[in-house]
């Protein structure tokens, strides 16, 4: 039959399903353990997974499932911001009006909007949280120390996303956030003011107008703050997150505490690199283990504790995906996003809120823009980067608050904390600060002492004194991170519910004077 | 003896290679330099900053006007009549007239009647504007240019 060459032809034409498959996917049906694990190896969509996982890392109170949570929602985002692109309009003139449609007009518009909306909050307090459990549980130690690096830069991205996704509908609320933001950029300018610089050396100005695109609010900045929502963040943000995750299995997976490990399996564990025969290679699972040299994460581990990642890992993936998208589907059915009048670039609203995730900092703003905008975040961004290098005790991994003596620690952290973070609003909105004091006083004593940098230092001293008095590093990190979610806490619920116009302090929102 | 003064002859292979990746490094390093030149505008889109507030006989002593497209209070006085900004000097927000002056929504600084700051953020006082007249006899404010607080524009 194959013998004429059309014959030929007609052959492969009738195996081309078969043999495309084939080509495609190298492993047989995913029926057994083994092919299972071929096809997480040889998949490249799943070889971000190890082929196994230790049941430890399954566990729902290891994680909480908030990192896989973290990546559904930032799925939920990308397709979700992908709908929205079709109809939105990045133009002064058409910007709202295009919002407008999305929520009255086109199908479905409103409810994928406040999806999108839903998803950026979550993942805002999603990866506090995520960032609470690694601490806690001391997971940024070790070899997953860059990792730590890593996270918080895409904790920066993640905010910057939210700043510039807020801005896009173009209402009072954008108008306005724009404003603030490009004037905190040129903030550096109050430096230089109060030391008397040359007008050459206000490099704020710089900054504002890379950001403006001019030095008033206006088309340019709706443009360039555009770009960076739908571009150029996540042109950043995917190849970090790619690393995040990546580094994951190459620092060793979970961390968990140190088990008792079984023997070694025949074979697993043998440093020696040896080259692997191509016939020999398609039968191997985790055979490249064995070509992993050096001070390898994994190197040593046993893998006779571990299940296969297929079905367990995905399934619990899965899992995490579907509650995560009903949680945004839910909360997008329940609460619309909102949408301020137009932007009116005459009135500000009164109180110009931002969104809750960065009421903290407007609170410190309300200081000095210096300091609250730029040099505060500046210190607990690098400060809390920087913790696994200045903590560098071993540790058991994956135990949380590392025992007895971390969880007083966290108990007289949440105390201090509490005390400075109220005493830092509560001195100033009942006695005012120095300019109140002293009508005259230069502005470089103001940027130096206000409440946004004492409560900073005064949390810095803390952990100090911490180190100083229980001779571990460990416990000191335990205090600075206890002390900065009590600090981001209170202040945000004081942002929150405690200001009324003109960033007036009141005890309830009934209080607010009446216009 | 090699040192210093008279360090080993680099080999003619060794230099090629230092030099083609300094090169490279150089040609990097100036193209990113020459792209980040692109997003710094060269001629700022905007409108100028001088705009005719209304006609000079307008301004008799006691006139207060608010001009809320330019976000300027004129006031004329018998000392002459002044501009003031009333863009918070703090991040930029408008600041509204209150009991004593002037107050900012967005984080609270506090003016009195001449700008100066008696609480709140601002880490300066709300800046006088220059004045000048029009050969048709408008009055002429300049947003981009400053004066001590307290000059008055006779005309």
């Amino acid at each position: 039959m194959a013998s004429s060459g059309l014959g030929m032809f007609f052959q492969n034409l009738k195996e081309l399903p078969r043999n495309f498959r084939g080509s495609l996917i190298r492993h047989g049906a995913p029926t057994s353990d083994r092919t299972r694990s071929q096809a997480v190896f040889g998949n490249f969509f799943l070889h971000i997974h190890a082929t196994r996982t230790h049941p430890h890392s399954l566990r729902l109170t290891t994680t909480w499932g908030l990192g896989v949570s973290l990546i559904s929602q930032f799925i939920i985002l990308v397709v979700t911001g992908i709908l929205l692109m079709v109809y939105y309009k990045p133009s002064v003139d058409l910007a709202y009006d295009s919002i407008k449609d999305i929520q009255y007009i086109v199908p479905t518009g409103r409810f994928i909007r406040n999806i999108h909306r839903w998803a950026a909050h979550l993942m805002v307090a999603f990866i506090i949280l995520h960032m609470a459990r690694v601490f806690y549980t001391a997971a940024y130690k070790g070899p997953r120390a860059f990792n730590w690096v890593a996270g918080m830069v895409l904790f920066v991205l993640t905010l910057m996303f939210s700043f510039t996704g807020y801005l896009l509908p173009w209402d009072q609320l954008a108008f306005w956030a724009i404003t603030i933001g490009a004037n905190i950029a040129a903030s550096p300018n109050e430096l230089a003011h109060a030391l008397g610089l040359p007008q050459s050396l206000y490099i704020g100005n710089i900054q504002k107008e890379l950001l403006l695109g001019a030095s008033t609010v206006g088309q340019e900045a709706l443009v360039r703050f555009y770009l960076f929502h739908v571009m150029l963040l996540p042109a950043v943000f995917l190849p970090i997150l790619g690393v995040h995750m990546w580094r994951i299995r190459k620092d060793g997976g979970m961390a968990r505490p140190e088990g008792n490990p079984t023997p070694a399996g025949k074979g697993v564990g043998t440093m020696e690199a040896r080259a692997i025969a191509p016939e020999e290679a398609g039968a191997k699972t985790y055979g490249l283990m064995a070509v992993v040299q050096g001070k390898s994460a994994h190197t040593g581990k046993d893998i006779d504790e571990t299940v296969p990642s297929w079905p367990y890992l995905l399934r619990a993936e899965l899992l995490v995906f579907m509650a995560t998208m009903l949680l945004c589907v839910a909360l997008g059915l329940l609460v619309d996003a909102p949408l301020a009048e137009l932007a009116n670039p005459a009135v500000p609203e009164n109180p110009a809120k931002a969104p809750w995730y960065f009421l903290g900092l407007q609170e410190m703003v309300a200081y000095s823009a210096l300091v609250g905008g730029i040099i505060v975040p500046s210190i607990v961004v690098i400060g809390l980067g920087l913790i696994p290098y200045l903590d560098r005790e071993k540790e058991p991994a994956g135990v949380w608050f590392s025992g007895r003596r971390g969880r007083r620690v966290l108990t007289s952290s949440v105390i201090f904390a509490t005390i400075a973070a109220v005493t830092s609003v509560a001195v100033p909105v009942k006695f005012g600060w120095l300019r109140n004091w002293f009508p005259d006083i230069s502005q470089l004593i103001i940027i130096v002492f206000n409440p946004g940098s004492l409560l900073t230092a005064a949390y810095a001293l803390w952990s100090v004194f911490i180190i100083q008095k229980t001779r571990s590093t460990r416990l000191g990190a335990i205090a600075l991170f206890t002390c900065f979610l009590v600090g981001f806490v209170i202040l945000t619920y004081v942002g929150t519910y405690l200001r009324g116009p003109n960033w007036a302090f009141f005890w309830s929102k009934a209080d607010w004077p009446v216009h | 003896m090699p040192g210093r003064l008279e360090p080993d002859p680099l080999p003619r292979r060794d230099f090629l290679g230092l030099a083609g990746w300094w090169a490279a490094g150089v040609a990097i390093i100036g193209s990113v330099l020459g792209m980040a030149r692109l997003p710094k505008p060269r001629v700022l889109p905007e409108a100028s900053a001088r705009f005719r507030a209304g006609k000079l006989d307008e301004f008799t002593p006691g006139v207060v006007k608010t001009d809320h497209e330019h976000n300027v209070r004129l006031v004329a006085t018998e000392d002459g009549i002044a501009a003031m900004s009333l863009v918070c000097t703090h991040l930029g927000c408008i600041v509204g007239e209150s009991s004593e002056g002037f107050l900012c929504p967005c984080h609270g600084s506090r003016f009195d009647q001449d700008g100066n700051v008696i609480g709140g953020p601002a880490p300066r006082s709300l800046p006088w504007l220059a004045l000048s007249q029009a050969a048709d006899g408008s009055l002429v404010v300049d947003k981009g240019k400053e004066v001590p607080q307290g000059e008055f524009f006779v005309a």
